[in-house]
């Protein structure tokens, strides 16, 4: 789950981590007396989306009045912003976060993540902040330090002065970053954030280290236990699809293809877009209905890829283990006579019970169009979406 | 022959009286798995399938000599699971849980070093299977051929995918291990390989990989030097777009990193026999066998 900048920048201030007085708003008479409230004679004027590039994409604005601060507001909100990260419709902008300026001296990148090979979180920090950190290592990879922490030692004072170090920090400013380091380390772990990104971290005029942009990822899978995190979601963010899809407990994930595709098992759905594609298609979508699945998961399945006005033709394509082939058959049949499909459907089912799942699919009356193996069923939805 | 497990080996299911583990142990037991009893904490002393339960894996594995388990509890209690059957000296432990934190399965691979003869399957994965010997998991047992073909995967349909195929142009498996779709897990690819190639009666290894992490690379730098057996590789997701999780946790392309077409490359270096299609697994290695 994909926090907001407002979020993550309210849990880093939770850790003791400085971030820049800030509000966030609604509306421009919001964002008007959040600025009033917060003082001084400048503001930074930023739009809540997920989704990097905002500064390029004029989502990320300064205001040197009051009346500006609700005129920029009232540009961006209920606006979708279109940057770089998003698709050309962009992401809708329904929060702006209000903030006092900062005078920045210098910037840095500063990130946490759960390193897959070493097995261990890893921090990694670069003196060239605000470039995006994939860049950084593709053309400068020296400009970036990686500590791994020890899962029982924990982060050292050692691999603090490092990173400080490298940072080209002073005596005052390496303390500022132990600080922040040990806040971050125990904010991640305690909140199981799958990915942290202070980018920029700044050093202001003044010598203070502030967290002025955040980024946070909480696992999914750990939000079970974090009972107050789950009501930072905000699906406005994500794909109507996807979201419907995650109520029905099915995997979906929106491309730009004309073969709409449902597949059990996400290995599966994977191999079969692909194979889609090596047959001269295009996948529309990803879609794993998963191992428990049933006729009314399929027939949900089937109005979701079936919304989608590019879809052309769908291939089903289901290995039952568990699952019984003539259980899938029935829910196909009932699906394609409920959502009153019209475009050809060609059905590869293997497994157990296959030879009575395809008699009932032959007996169907429906234009079902079988296939024989999985080539065999990527050649006939190709063709048939021609 | 196999690897890890055969008709000998003396498994036991944590979470054995709860829906998934009632339903995958009767299907154990139905395939000949020897099956020797079960642990649902405050069960103890009961009967679930004809065979006893347990308290602790501890008490099983005295009571009755197991020496692997299969794991079917829920995600937030699956760490907990795993290192239970660790201490209480559990050899192979297949994980079958689905969705388990990635800090929790960083804990249990920290705390897995003390137990260097522990060997961790999954989580997140179909299991491991010897066709016509032991069942551990849930993989349908009918697709399944006794035979000389070791499969290694990270995901589950695909595992079914290379045994029907397998299967169907007379090969057979010696051993299929779903390695699992988490970032973090147990044993990896080429653990796996490395067992594969010192079985006597595996001739040809199938491996199955998906996008996210290096372990295909890693894998196919192992291939090089240590594996003589041929290897047929198939990788989904060339279709993924960057930065999205496709299903399982471990199946992302991140900054780049972890692309299908960098994989393939490492395994075609390696001299791995990759296929496009997950459809042309079985006739790859059915050419290098009989070859």
């Amino acid at each position: 789950m994909n926090l907001h900048e407002f979020q993550s920048k309210d849990l880093l201030s939770s850790y003791g981590i400085p971030v820049p007085p800030g509000r966030s708003a609604t509306s421009a008479t919001e964002a008007r007396a959040a600025a009033a409230a917060l003082g001084g004679d400048a503001w930074m004027v930023k739009a809540q989306v997920h989704a990097g590039g905002r500064g390029k994409a004029g989502g990320v604005k300064r205001a040197d009045s009051l009346d500006e601060v609700s005129a920029l507001a009232g540009q961006m909100l209920g606006t979708r912003l279109v940057t770089r990260q998003t698709t050309a419709e962009g992401q809708p902008v329904s929060t702006i976060l209000v903030e006092s300026t900062s005078d920045i001296e210098r910037e840095f990148y500063l990130g946490l993540l759960v390193d897959r090979s070493q097995r261990r979180i890893a921090i990694m920090a670069s003196a060239a902040g605000g470039m995006e950190i994939e860049e950084v290592a593709a053309t400068d990879p020296g400009k970036i330090i990686t500590e791994f922490l020890d899962p029982a030692a924990g982060l050292q004072p050692f691999q603090m002065r490092r990173i400080g170090f490298a940072l080209g920090l002073n005596s005052e400013g390496r303390k500022q970053l132990a600080g922040i380091l040990a806040g971050l380390v125990r904010l991640f772990v305690e909140k199981d954030l799958g990915m942290l990104e202070l980018n920029p971290l700044v050093i202001t005029t003044s010598s203070e280290l502030l967290a002025l942009d955040a980024k946070i990822n909480i696992d999914d899978n750990a939000l079970f236990r974090h009972p107050d995190l789950r009501e930072f979601d905000d699906p406005s963010q994500q794909d109507e699809k996807e979201v419907r899809a995650k109520r029905f407990d099915l995997n979906y994930i929106t491309l730009d293809g004309n073969i709409a595709c449902m597949v059990n098992g996400a290995g599966l759905a994977m191999g079969t877009m692909d194979i889609i594609k090596l047959h001269g298609g295009e996948p529309a979508n990803f879609l794993d209905v998963g191992g428990g699945t049933d006729a009314e998961k399929v027939s949900e399945a089937f109005k979701l890829i079936t919304s989608d006005p590019n879809v052309k033709a769908i291939l089903v394509n289901i290995f039952g283990g568990i699952v019984r082939c003539d259980l899938i058959a029935e829910g196909i049949i009932k699906a394609v006579r409920e959502t009153g499909v019209e475009i050809p459907v060609v059905v590869r089912l293997e497994g157990t019970n296959v030879e009575r799942g395809r008699e009932l699919l032959a007996k169907s009356g429906l234009a079902v169009i079988p296939a024989e193996s999985l080539a065999d069923a990527a050649e006939k939805a190709v063709a048939a979406a021609r | 022959m196999s690897i890890l497990v055969d008709e000998h080996t003396r498994v036991i299911c944590q979470g054995f009286t709860g829906r998934q583990g009632t339903f995958h142990s009767e299907q154990a037991i139905a395939y000949g798995t020897n099956l020797v009893g079960g642990v649902t904490p405050g069960r103890g002393g009961a009967e679930h399938l004809g065979r006893p339960v347990f308290d602790t894996v501890h008490d099983a594995a005295r009571e009755t000599g197991a020496n692997a388990s299969m794991i079917y509890v829920p995600a937030a209690f699956a760490a907990d699971a795993i290192l239970e059957a660790a201490a209480a000296g559990v050899r192979v432990i297949a994980c079958i849980t689905e969705g388990i934190p990635v800090l929790d399965m960083l804990k249990v691979r920290a705390a897995l070093t003390r137990y260097p003869d522990t060997r961790l399957i999954g989580p997140n994965c179909p299991g491991i299977i010897t066709p016509g010997a032991c069942k551990m998991g849930i993989m349908p047992g009918h697709i399944h051929a006794k035979g000389c073909i070791g499969i290694v995967s990270r995901s589950g349909t695909l595992t079914y995918e290379a045994v029907h195929q397998t299967t169907g142009c007379g090969l057979g498996q010696s051993t299929c291990i779903g390695i699992g779709g988490d970032p973090i897990h147990g044993m990896s690819f080429i653990d796996c390989l490395s067992l594969f190639e010192s079985d006597p009666d595996t001739r040809g290894i199938v491996m199955v990989g998906e996008i996210g992490g290096n372990a295909e690379e890693d894998a196919a730098r192992f291939i090089t030097t240590e594996v003589s057996k041929p290897v047929v590789a198939y990788i989904a997701g060339v279709t993924a777009p960057p930065g999205r999780r496709m299903g399982h946790a471990g199946a992302i392309i991140s900054g780049g990193k972890g692309t299908a077409e960098a994989k393939y490359e490492a395994l075609d270096a390696a001299g791995v026999r990759t296929v496009r299609s997950a459809a042309g697994i079985g006739a790859a290695i059915r050419a290098l066998v009989d070859a």
